[in-house]
């Protein structure tokens, strides 16, 4: 498809501006002004629809297709909380509204859905409190690792290093780096979980926090969880809990209950708001009561009276994680999705989530390699190792399934698992879903048995075939540029006039 | 209510091809000890009473105050349209695009935001989003860290104070050395920014327009910082660039902004978009995800994601940032939106933005006992000097119906009396009038 730039037509426009009511005043001074205008697209308003409207439909989605994508949660996304976002009284409300003086009355409503939404949460995870400051669940992880450098400052002592399981997220050895600790990697044991024996020679007391997710990538729930959160208290160590697979769990187990100190949710995962083709997520961050303390600031507070505020005196906090309070919108829609599951609704989904992913592994056993165990939870892990054989590997069954309707499931992840494909299926997705998605897998092995070479066009029914990433990645084009002379520069806004000065 | 689709009989099925009797036992690993202590959570609502809760709670907030606050998050019209396309559920209720093939959609979106954001900032190349402006303008000191081996990062006071303030909290627990440069009659201080500038310094960060909505020329900074081997870090307000000088005109090697004002409505503080863009030669440094283009088995065009060898899901603890989900929703709106405005439409909402501004500070200044600060020209925001506390007069305009700015003794010592105004497109002649009016029957 043509690129917008491409679709311009010079003085073409798709916008209009209320006319000019005020006198128009002298030019900026060429020294401020640029040199020629912007090279945006010309186009009209149907241009723009049309364009947006076929890009759209170029697209895999929710709600176009299943989309198992392993650790991701692309369950169904209720659409009445798009409703809820768009209401005036949240989407054109200015976030410096509460802070200027008498402003705190104003935006009562916006304080209350974050006053009540930290409470829900905490009672969901079985945390003393949560801010809901982070934008995306890296940047949840990367506020906890600096609430575990607060806390540890605050005891006087320096601590350098993070544990991470070698099946854990990329994000949390990415988070901790970032923040300045080293990572150190523990590997997984023949059960799936994390190796004990190489975990407890690791503690000593350069250990700051380690991080778990918890059921892990490889769809596990440890069951000497709370052992290890024990050991690593025991070591003045946090334990982190990574919450990107907290639907496994809704109503079964609480974080806090079993010794975490610290977790962030997705809530673009667990709550179902949009993923959004890669963002807006919310990363909200939850705190064992002796972190409390470290919160980022503001913090949303009730007065006995019923008045909500925002609490700026924290002389322990870490400081701004993001410049207000949180993704609002995300929040506000994950907080009508909980208010209308209510508390059954939630243990629902995590079981309903459970009961899919199991029904996927065990009919596709025979079918694939299952990397570890004989129960999941709410994902479980495959490989292609025995197609891999026959020449078809996890990428090629993937293209496969894109004909075929499907959204691939994660590949070559978890990284410890060759040909990893880990299929999250959620609680959303009804069982002739999952029978079509099943039969198209066998489909796939049993075509890799019989005919590899099969696979190497696949996919057929796309807008373009397989891309040449490696040559996309060495000769890079990130950017459109008008061709040269094509256009002439338009004159600046402010060429003609000198320089202007005030006093 | 729920969203599950299984009947009981379903269930039933289900059960029995995994070989166990209910769903409980899927759970068994779950020991009795590690279940839940509480899970008081309120009942099921149906979506008619969720619905009415909520709106209800949104009464709550105000929104009919006219507008004149901004301090770097603004009110700008949203076309219709950007609502409407970027509403297309096969866009959000999309992943990130892994799959390129399937998602040739969002990844041509995405390449063609990345190229507005060029064209906007003059720059070689921008990344599918960030955060927000705050989080741009770590990232950018983390990439100038990075490139230059070095530790020293030289701040413009005139840098938003939120963002200064994230910038602490971020970098508290990595060796880096913060410099904060002052700001003289709205501007930024080149004594004091050179006094500091040496062989140790990664980069300066300046912003323009700055926080006072003043408008500077940044290239003698830029230029003096390349002198020594430094980057210059660029933080701009994405609508002033309808008209004013790019960061690449002015030598910057990174460009970063906040681009809620690219049709984000301001919701409350987010979701917003930290946009970033960089010279080629930062290129593979830059965080993030980051669209190219290329050809299929076909020699057909497309688009994938491309240098992912930089980032946390290959290169866990080596990455280049921890970043994951982005904010390319918004990405998507700021590129329709863009889209609609075009090249004139930026330049003469720009222009339209600018003359409004000048028009208020004209009326404003007519009241007596009040002044304008004019030592700058200004970006539809700017500052006065109030003759007595500006938080008082802000409660009192709040009573009459006006968001009237933002007080500067917020972020500023000394500044107590001063007060922050912003106009945009939406303010009409009527609305600024009022508001002089106004404000002159509070002083």
């Amino acid at each position: 498809m043509k690129l917008i730039f491409e679709k311009s037509v010079k003085s073409r426009t798709g916008f209009s501006l209320p006319a000019p009511d005020v006198p128009r005043k002298k030019d900026i001074g060429i020294r401020y002004a640029r040199n020629h205008g912007a090279f945006l697209p010309e186009v009209s308003e149907l241009d723009v629809v049309r364009h947006y409207t076929n890009l759209s439909r170029m697209n895999f989605s929710v709600d176009n297709n299943f989309y198992p994508l392993g650790s991701c949660t692309m369950k169904y996304n209720p659409k009445f909380t798009e409703k809820i976002a768009c209401m005036e009284g949240f989407s054109g409300l200015h976030p410096l509204i509460p802070q200027l003086l008498g402003g705190g009355r104003l935006s009562q409503g916006a304080l209350e859905v974050l006053y009540n939404m930290e409470k829900l949460l905490c009672e969901i995870t079985g945390m003393a409190a949560f801010t809901m400051q982070p934008l995306a669940g890296a940047h949840g992880e990367l506020t906890g690792i600096m609430l575990i450098a607060a806390y540890h400052k605050n005891k006087g002592r320096r601590r350098r290093c993070v544990i991470v399981p070698d099946s854990s997220h990329g994000t949390n050895p990415a988070s901790a780096a970032i923040a300045g600790y080293d990572v150190k990697v523990i590997k997984t044991g023949p059960d799936g979980c994390m190796d004990m024996r190489q975990f407890k020679d690791s503690l000593s007391e350069d250990m700051a926090a380690v991080m778990l997710t918890c059921p892990n990538t490889l769809g596990i729930f440890n069951p000497a969880i709370k052992e290890i959160t024990d050991i690593a208290h025991s070591a003045g160590a946090l334990v982190y809990y990574d919450g990107a697979n907290l639907n496994a769990i809704m109503g079964k187990c609480r974080p806090g209950d079993l010794g975490f100190d610290l977790v962030h949710l997705n809530l673009h995962k667990t709550f179902a708001t949009p993923h959004g083709g890669g963002g807006p997520g919310a990363g909200p961050v939850g705190v064992a009561s002796q972190l409390v303390d470290f919160l980022p600031v503001s913090r949303v507070m009730k007065r006995p009276a019923g008045a909500f505020y925002l609490e700026y005196n924290n002389p322990k906090s870490i400081g701004y994680i993001a410049p207000f309070y949180g993704n609002f919108a995300v929040i506000l829609k994950a907080y009508a999705y909980i208010l209308i599951l209510g508390r059954e609704g939630l243990i629902k989904a995590s079981e309903y989530a459970v009961l899919n992913a199991n029904y996927c592994m065990c009919r596709l056993k025979q079918y694939y390699d299952v990397a570890y165990g004989k129960r999941c939870m709410h994902e479980c892990v495959l490989s292609a190792q025995r197609q891999s054989e026959n020449g078809v590997k996890a990428l090629d069954i993937a293209k496969f399934l894109i004909d075929r309707g499907f959204h691939p499931p994660t590949i070559y992840f978890p990284l410890i698992v060759r040909e990893a494909m880990m299929i999250e299926p959620t609680e959303t997705e009804s069982k002739e879903t999952l029978d079509e998605f099943i039969e198209a897998m066998i489909e796939a092995a049993e075509l890799a048995r019989r005919d590899a070479n099969k696979f190497h066009d696949m996919p057929v029914t796309t807008p373009v075939s397989r891309m040449d990433e490696v040559k996309a990645a060495r000769e890079l084009d990130l950017c459109w540029r008008p061709s040269a002379g094509a256009r002439p520069l338009s004159p600046s806004p402010g060429k003609a006039c000198p320089l202007q000065t005030y006093e | 209510m729920n969203y599950i689709p299984h009947t009981e009989e379903q269930t039933r099925q289900m059960l029995e091809a995994i070989g166990v009797s209910s769903i409980d036992e899927l759970f068994d690993g779950i020991k009795p000890e590690l279940r839940p202590k509480s899970f008081n959570i309120p009942q099921s609502l149906s979506e008619q009473e969720v619905i009415s809760r909520l709106s209800r709670i949104a009464q709550k907030n105000i929104v009919s105050l006219k507008n004149f606050l901004g301090a770097g998050f603004y009110d700008h019209y949203i076309p219709a349209a950007v609502d409407m396309m970027a509403g297309r559920s096969e866009f959000y209720t999309a992943y990130t695009p892994y799959q390129a093939e399937c998602s040739q959609g969002w990844l041509q979106a995405i390449y063609e935001y990345q190229s507005m954001i060029c064209q906007l900032t003059g720059m070689d190349c921008a990344n599918s989003s960030l955060y927000d402006g705050g989080t741009a303008i770590y990232e950018a000191a983390m990439m100038a860290i990075r490139a230059t081996g070095r530790t020293k990062i030289i701040m413009d006071s005139g840098l938003n104070m939120i963002y200064r303030t994230m910038l602490y909290t971020y970098m508290s627990n990595l060796n880096i050395e913060f410099v904060e440069t002052p700001v003289i009659h709205g501007q930024s201080c080149r004594e004091e920014i050179f006094r500091y500038l040496d062989e140790k310094t990664a980069a300066v960060v300046t912003q323009n327009p700055n926080f006072f909505g003043a408008v500077d020329d940044h290239s003698d900074i830029a230029q003096k910082a390349h002198s020594v081997g430094a980057l210059s870090i660029i933080s701009v307000y994405p609508v002033s660039l309808g008209m004013l000088k790019t960061p690449a005109e002015m030598g910057a090697d990174i460009a970063t902004g906040e681009g809620q004002s690219l049709g984000m409505p301001l919701s409350f503080g987010g979701p917003y978009l930290g946009f970033i863009a960089c010279k080629q030669a930062l290129t593979r440094k830059m965080p993030g995800r980051i669209v190219g283009a290329g050809t299929d088995r076909e020699g057909r065009r497309g688009f994938v994601l491309t240098l992912q060898a930089r980032e946390q899901h290959i290169r866990r603890e080596r990455a280049t940032s921890n970043i994951c989900s982005n904010e390319a929703l918004c990405a998507l709106r700021a590129g329709i939106y863009l889209s609609l405005l075009g090249k004139t439409g930026m330049e003469e909402l720009a222009r339209l933005n600018y003359d409004k501004c000048e028009y208020a500070k004209d009326c404003v200044e007519k009241i007596p006992g009040l002044k304008v600060k004019r030592s700058s020209p200004t970006f539809n925001e700017f500052t006065i000097a109030l003759p007595r506390n500006a938080d008082v007069v802000v409660e009192k305009m709040i009573d009459k119906g006006f968001a009237p700015g933002f007080p500067l003794g917020k972020f500023y010592k000394g500044m107590n009396n001063y007060l922050l105004v912003a106009v945009t497109e939406k303010r009409t002649k009527e609305d600024i009038e009022q508001f002089v009016q106004a404000l002159e029957k509070v002083l």
